[in-house]
């Protein structure tokens, strides 16, 4: 999850936040790290861009990204339907 | 009502350097643009982490307007009485080129909503809650006649109480931010003379 993070970082250009200081559980948007709309849309390229997943389902976005853990069960679970 | 307008402030930035009122109060020899606006941030502002995803054009006229409005009696005004009216040369052609080189791969969301030159005019008026009219002009070369004209009938025959007007321009390392406060009483009219003064 701390790679998770640092590219979330980096592709959403969050110059004074740092990776290490993203809670797994906190929310990334509104009251938690306050990420907008068009985060949004760079959190998606950003799963293209280092994961090659693409979301199939846009209504799945708000649990997708509702935090870092999340992100990172759904990044998980992509991988291994991959590998089967 | 009167039919005239004032110069009531003035901020420019160029050459590495930021000029208030004619005084330089911040300089940062050598540095490229980013790094400039990075250090101006930092001296002027901070605690306003969405400057970081804010493309050239946008910082330079947020950063502008920030030094130009701090502390600024301007900021007490109704939100609706305070107007805007920018100019550049390469309207948002810095970012446009940048996009489109996002394009070949992936298209980039956050860089795509900095494909238009007024939208440095929204970032401006969220930060700082104004709802005055606005309007972004491109012309090939900062029209001092317009530019002191228009605000002129603005704030003599709409609710405008105060106006920033501004030349803002960036291309890749070339800026230049020309930004003046414009209300209905002071000292220094705001007419063409005035502007050729100033830049």
């Amino acid at each position: 999850m701390s790679d998770l993070k640092s590219q979330i970082v980096e592709q959403l250009n969050l110059q004074e936040v740092k990776p290490e200081d993203i809670g797994n559980d906190d929310p990334l948007f509104k009251t938690g790290l306050g990420l907008d709309s068009i985060d949004a849309l760079e959190l998606i390229v950003l799963l293209q861009q280092h994961y090659n997943i693409r979301i199939a389902n846009p209504e799945q976005g708000p649990e997708i990204f509702h935090s870092i853990r999340t992100m990172a069960e759904f990044i998980t679970a992509q991988q291994q339907k991959q590998q089967a | 009502m009167s039919n005239k307008a004032y110069i009531t402030g003035t901020c420019i930035i160029r050459n590495n350097g930021i000029f208030h009122n004619g005084q330089l109060v911040w300089e940062a020899p050598g540095a490229e643009l980013q790094e400039f606006l990075r250090g101006a941030y930092d001296h002027f502002s901070g605690q306003y982490p969405k400057f970081h995803k804010m493309d050239p054009l946008s910082k330079l006229g947020w950063l502008a307007a920030e030094v130009l409005l701090k502390d600024n009696p301007v900021l007490q005004l109704p939100k609706e009485a305070v107007g805007m009216m920018l100019s550049n040369r390469s309207a948002s052609l810095d970012t446009d080129i940048r996009y489109y080189a996002t394009v070949k791969d992936i298209a980039s969301p956050a860089l795509f909503v900095y494909t238009l030159p007024n939208i440095v005019m929204g970032e401006i008026c969220i930060r700082h809650g104004f709802k005055g009219e606005n309007t972004f002009f491109v012309s090939e070369q900062f029209d001092t006649a317009l530019l002191s004209a228009y605000p002129t009938e603005l704030l003599s025959t709409t609710p405008l109480q105060a106006c920033l007007v501004a030349w803002v321009e960036v291309m890749e390392q070339d800026y230049e931010v020309i930004m003046v406060l414009v209300e209905r009483n002071g000292q220094q009219p705001l007419d063409k003379e005035s502007l050729d003064a100033i830049r």
